[in-house]
């Protein structure tokens, strides 16, 4: 029985009548990569800022690790190991990628004291390591801005991974990236989870990606929890497929 | 890229001869030639918030305005000797620049983009009227540091000296602050402020920080300027946001806003322009800054050193790495 890193309890939030997420639970266990699919609005990415903190929520409870998160802000649940992606993908566009890497480093590297030293040899090579890993070194010297806009997910990725957190939600890591660079992406995902045991949580569209990658699905629709299975219940769920056919 | 010693050497070695020598090949131009360093001082403590953080400010004035009226006050109250005096007021003068920073920091560093420019363009304006309305620093005509106890003409040459230490102290601060993770860290607040939150960096601590350097370089500059112009008034000298206030800004972006050296080549051609003007178009002087100012913004967008650095920017470290390296281990 391995415990839950991640427990979503009973949660709700609302934009003035819009209720975007409506008494939703979820459970994440340590070291799994789970998924979250659902129509377009159907609130995931609203629940993902709910988790980090950017939204705060009007009823329920989320725990990390066993902890309350849920009054925490985003700074310090991220300094918890919690972390996450945007689906509008969000690096430093001024910065060269080996810098952005190296501002990534564990938030304890960034503490208000370490923060005035230099970047350590250690660092750079962790650095470049890590844009190996995503096939991004040659550019390491570009500025951030400049690559492509799949090139510039694949460098929020290792960003993430340079942090070392615990935890990882990646909304949509797929969109918008060619289907030969979604192999590699996909395949990264997988060894980021088995080698640096980083759990993942994942919201995504396209899929025959989520069916393969995820060994547990939460669906939501209209704000709620629609479903939860493994994908070959999720594929051959009557109420998944009406929601994505829109028999409703 | 390796360039000979004696040639890597040459420019600092002018720089410096140039910079100590100054009073004694031109002693007609203290005044002035101090100001250059004055100039430098405005645009990389501008610069450090502006151009390396993205947060625009309109307000840095009112540092150089409170550690000027802190200093003056201190030299007439304190009853010490002279340079006592002078040194514990700028020392106290810097002090509360940076108390200053911290307080107002917390509160208007939340603003974001133009709403802050907005914000602080008020603060200089404010402290001016305030300052103008207090009889205890001398209401609207100011006030007057006391006099040089030293020879004639030798308080230009004491201050150009004590202007160009503060100068030689901010560059090298900057240099070591960009070149470290601090200086990435604010970097990253400039391109992507959310960002920079959801990966966990302590945002709001660098935002103060960087405004607290900031101003106590601008707070004890502040105390030997008033000494070194020999008067203190609140809107023309203190807390001048409509010429120094701006030219802070000016500089720093002619110059090329975020590089370390963009700010002083701005400076530097900044102040000699404005000079030439001023002996060569009085009268005019204004016009023709207006003009500058509008040149500067058409056709340096992002300054000299920006311009070159899309020019070239092998030369600036940047470009693609096709050689082979080694993978991870």
């Amino acid at each position: 029985m391995t415990s839950a890193i991640l427990e979503v309890e009973h949660v709700r939030k609302a934009f003035g009548g819009v209720v975007a997420n409506k008494d939703v639970s979820v459970s994440v266990p340590a070291g799994k990569i789970y998924g979250l699919i659902g129509p377009n609005g159907s609130g995931k990415t609203t629940l993902f800022n709910c988790i980090v903190g950017q939204h705060p929520v009007d009823g329920g409870a989320i725990r990390f690790e066993g902890r309350d998160i849920s009054k925490l802000r985003v700074a310090e649940i991220a300094r918890l190991g919690l972390l996450r992606t945007f689906q509008q993908t969000r690096i430093y566009r001024g910065m060269t990628c080996m810098q952005n890497m190296l501002i990534s480093l564990p938030p304890a590297d960034l503490h208000w004291r370490s923060v005035y030293r230099r970047s350590s040899p250690g660092d750079d090579r962790a650095a470049e390591d890590l844009l190996h890993f995503v096939g991004l070194h040659p550019k390491r010297n570009l500025r951030a801005g400049d690559l492509s806009f799949g090139q510039q997910k694949l460098l929020e990725f290792a960003m993430a991974l340079m942090s070392k957190p615990k935890m990882l939600l990646l909304d949509e890591p797929t969109a918008g990236i060619n289907p030969t660079l979604i192999k590699g992406l996909l395949q990264r995902l997988r060894e980021a989870n088995r080698e640096f045991g980083i759990t993942l949580l994942v919201i995504e569209h396209n899929m025959r990606v989520i069916m393969e990658l995820a060994e547990y699905i939460y669906c939501l629709a209209h704000g709620e929890l629609l479903a939860h299975g493994k994908p070959e219940q999720i594929q051959t769920d009557q109420r998944v497929l009406d929601a994505y056919l829109g028999a409703h | 890229m390796k360039a000979p010693d004696a040639r890597r050497w040459i420019i600092p070695a002018i720089a410096i001869v140039f910079a100590l020598g100054a009073p004694f090949f031109a002693p007609a131009y203290r005044t002035q030639m101090a100001f250059l360093w004055v100039m430098i001082v405005f645009a990389l403590t501008w610069d450090l918030l502006g151009g390396q953080m993205g947060y625009n400010s309109f307000g840095n004035v009112l540092f150089f305005g409170v550690g000027m009226y802190t200093c003056v006050v201190v030299q007439r109250d304190a009853h010490l000797g002279y340079y006592s005096a002078l040194f514990i007021g700028m020392a106290a003068g810097a002090a509360v620049a940076v108390a200053l920073a911290a307080v107002i920091g917390s509160g208007i560093l939340g603003l974001r983009g133009h709403y802050f420019a907005i914000g602080t363009l008020g603060l200089g304006i404010a402290a001016g009227e305030l300052a103008g309305g207090w009889d205890f620093v001398g209401g609207g005509g100011g006030m007057v540091p006391p006099l040089f106890p030293g020879v004639v003409g030798g308080r230009e040459t004491f201050f150009y000296y004590l202007c160009l230490a503060i100068a030689a102290m901010t560059l090298p601060t900057m240099r070591w602050l960009y070149s470290g993770r601090f200086g990435l860290a604010i970097n990253a607040i400039r391109d992507d402020e959310d960002k920079a939150e959801a990966m966990g960096l302590r945002t709001t601590h660098f935002k103060t920080t960087a405004w607290c350097i900031s101003a106590f370089f601008l707070g004890l500059l502040g105390g030997v300027v008033g000494n070194l112009l020999g008067f203190v008034d609140p809107r023309e000298v203190a807390f001048a946001g409509s010429t120094y206030g701006v030219w802070m800004v000016l500089m720093a972006i002619l110059g090329g806003k975020g590089t370390l050296w963009g700010p002083v080549i701005g400076a530097v051609i900044f102040h000699i322009t404005q000079e030439l003007f001023w002996t060569y178009l009085l009268g005019w002087q204004r016009v023709a800054l207006g003009l500058l100012i509008v040149l500067i913004v058409v056709f340096f967008p992002v300054g000299i050193l920006g311009w070159a650095r899309d020019r070239w920017p092998e030369r600036f470290g940047r470009g693609v790495d096709e050689t082979p390296t080694q993978g991870p281990a």
